[in-house]
């Protein structure tokens, strides 16, 4: 019987092959932990008694929440991360030395790669997926459970079969692609399942697309989403210096699909998420009808705080200015990236339209700082979630876009396609 | 604790964790902290008007969003008894176990209403509406979540790979 790559890599894994629904207990690659989630796993690792981790090199702690520290309580907190990677002498401990949002750092590192499988204590490890790897976030216990045995029990999962087609628009992204999957199956469509994306559109899809079609495969409720080795996925991990030799696998022609959705790409235009889910979605054109005025637009988060996304944002606000009633905050995801984007001269043109670059923090995104929303404010932002009180007030409202989108609106007050700004 | 018996609070769909534990109270991971905040985005007065032993009965999808542990720690804290809904999340879902929250798939949670009185019975897999006098059989809990409880839970498997480690 035919496997998914997704039976594949847990087949590799626990030496045996094995199909969806059997429960493995698979060794782990790489664990990833950060400011908030790990005080609770290292809480639970000594009161286990442990004494050392099983596999040190593959663990990592990123401080990307509240760090730089937004106040006393995330300074307090981040220290208990701080003085644990001290004490055991963790390689892979980034803060402000070396800044990113986990999702974007752990890729660019060489952390991550084909094959492996990944968890996370945070719901957007599934971003990896698109390295072709197994990746899935769950919470601080099990992380502990991973540290100490350098493992965890997994389910199997089923696959979802996404078939796209046809070459995107020019605004046509990977976050309109996922959104668009969001709106049609809903936030639980994928409940338990991988979503596994393939398809001509695919060899069109830039790593950065990838990553963020990936991430928010958690958003219909996934366990994962994956991406097939490619030459596109080659080529971004030709100049890392890889942590393992990738491990390559592709799904038979013949495995087993729980089911299967076909998207017309070309066809699609960019998808808006309306509050208060994600699986709200419009058209760009139905929201441009409907005439949305917005008080901040916001560029970043681990969906969308790529190179691609600063490049088109500064090649849209190029010699504009953002709207007087508008504030615009773009939050690049890592230190690499907020240096090449200075290098090429994305960070002078946002800025000289009136844009404010942050530091990396996932900070805005889930209504911790750096950008947080008022009584009734509404937002057009790159991020994943929308749900009610996510970027701020109980009243606030967000709508969920591309870069491009996010970048035009800034320039008119107004949720706008980017297409007709000239 | 074979038997829960508790009065109902209800709540619909995708109840995400952000309406469980805002992410504006997580600088901390203090259990009584977080539980002066649970549920606040959904119901800011959820917390005055609940009493410890409570239950929580909700619609599909229940703990939807992000990964945080913070989510079933303060509703345990809270007091909240057990939650009951048609489906979980995936990730709240083994969060509560690891936790010790318990919580219930039933695919009729709906017919039962806020302020009514309700009996979990594990023994007999069934949640009877003590108000209406119907009862319920809940979807058994899989086969290998009941291994990995009556073991003591997840940790305990962690205990004894490091008890074998040290010999």
């Amino acid at each position: 019987m035919g496997q998914t790559i997704t039976e594949k890599i847990f087949s590799e894994h626990v030496g045996k092959t094995v199909y969806a629904g059997e429960i493995v207990r698979s060794p782990i690659d790489m664990v990833i932990g950060n400011d908030i989630t790990t005080p609770i796993s290292i809480h639970a690792f000594e009161q286990s008694g442990a004494s050392s981790l099983a596999n040190p090199d593959g663990f990592s702690i990123v401080l990307d929440h509240f760090i730089p520290a937004k106040d006393i309580a995330s300074a307090n907190q981040a220290r208990i991360s701080r003085d644990f990677a001290k004490k055991y002498k963790l390689k892979n401990f980034f803060d402000e030395k070396d800044m990113g949002i986990e999702h974007a750092l752990l890729p660019e590192k060489g952390l991550v790669g084909p094959g492996d499988v990944i968890i996370g204590a945070d719901s957007h490890t599934c971003t990896h997926g698109a390295l072709a790897a197994f990746s899935t976030g769950m919470g601080s216990t099990d992380l502990a459970f991973a540290m100490i045995t350098g493992g965890n029990w997994f389910k199997v999962p089923e696959s979802i079969k996404v078939v796209l087609s046809g070459k995107p628009g020019k605004y046509t992204t990977g976050k309109d692609i996922i959104l668009e999957i969001i709106r049609m199956i809903g936030v639980d469509g994928a409940l338990y399942h991988t979503l596994e994306f393939t398809g001509d559109t695919i060899a069109h899809l830039s790593m950065d697309d990838r990553f963020s079609m990936c991430n928010m495969a958690i958003e219909a409720g996934a366990k994962s989403g994956i991406v097939a080795y490619d030459d596109i996925t080659a080529e971004f991990l030709a100049d890392k210096p890889l942590a393992r030799a990738p491990r390559i696998h592709y799904s038979d022609d013949d495995a087993s699909y729980i089911q299967t959705l076909e998207i017309d790409v070309a066809a699609l235009e960019a998808v808006i998420a309306y509050p208060f889910l994600p699986s709200n979605g419009h058209s760009i054109s139905q929201a441009v009808a409907d005439d949305i005025k917005i008080d901040q637009a916001f560029i970043g988060s681990c969906t969308n705080g790529r190179l691609s996304d600063l490049k088109i944002a500064s090649e849209i606000l190029k010699d504009k200015r953002v709207h007087e009633d508008v504030r615009l905050i773009v939050t690049p995801g890592t230190q690499r990236i907020l240096r090449e984007a200075n290098h090429l001269g994305y960070i002078d043109i946002i800025v000289d339209a009136g844009g404010v670059v942050s530091n990396p923090t996932c900070g805005a995104c889930l209504g911790g700082y750096m950008g947080i929303l008022g009584d009734n404010e509404v937002a057009v932002s790159t991020t994943n979630r929308n749900f009610v009180g996510r970027m701020g007030s109980r009243s606030s409202k967000v709508y969920l876009a591309n870069s491009a989108v996010a970048a035009a609106s800034a320039i008119t007050g107004v949720i706008t396609d980017p297409a007709t700004i000239k | 604790m074979q038997k829960i018996d508790g009065k109902v609070w209800t709540f619909g769909k995708d109840v995400d964790t952000d309406l469980i534990i805002a992410a504006r109270y997580l600088s901390t991971s203090v259990p009584e902290e977080l539980a002066k905040h649970v549920m606040e985005d959904a119901d800011p007065e959820f917390v005055n008007k609940m009493s410890p032993g409570d239950i929580i009965v909700a619609d599909e999808n229940f703990g939807c969003g992000s990964s945080r542990e913070h989510a079933p720690i303060a509703l345990k804290a809270a007091g909240v008894a057990a939650v009951i809904a048609p489906t979980f999340a995936r990730i709240f879902y083994r969060n509560a176990f690891n936790m010790g929250l318990p919580i219930f798939e039933l695919p009729e949670s709906m017919e039962i209403k806020e302020g009514e009185e309700v009996s979990i019975d594990m023994n007999t897999g069934t949640i009877t509406n003590k108000t209406t006098d119907k009862t319920y059989v809940f979807t058994p809990i899989p086969e290998f979540m009941q291994e990995l409880l009556k073991s003591g839970g997840l940790m305990n498997y962690a205990q004894e790979e490091i008890n074998s480690r040290e010999h």
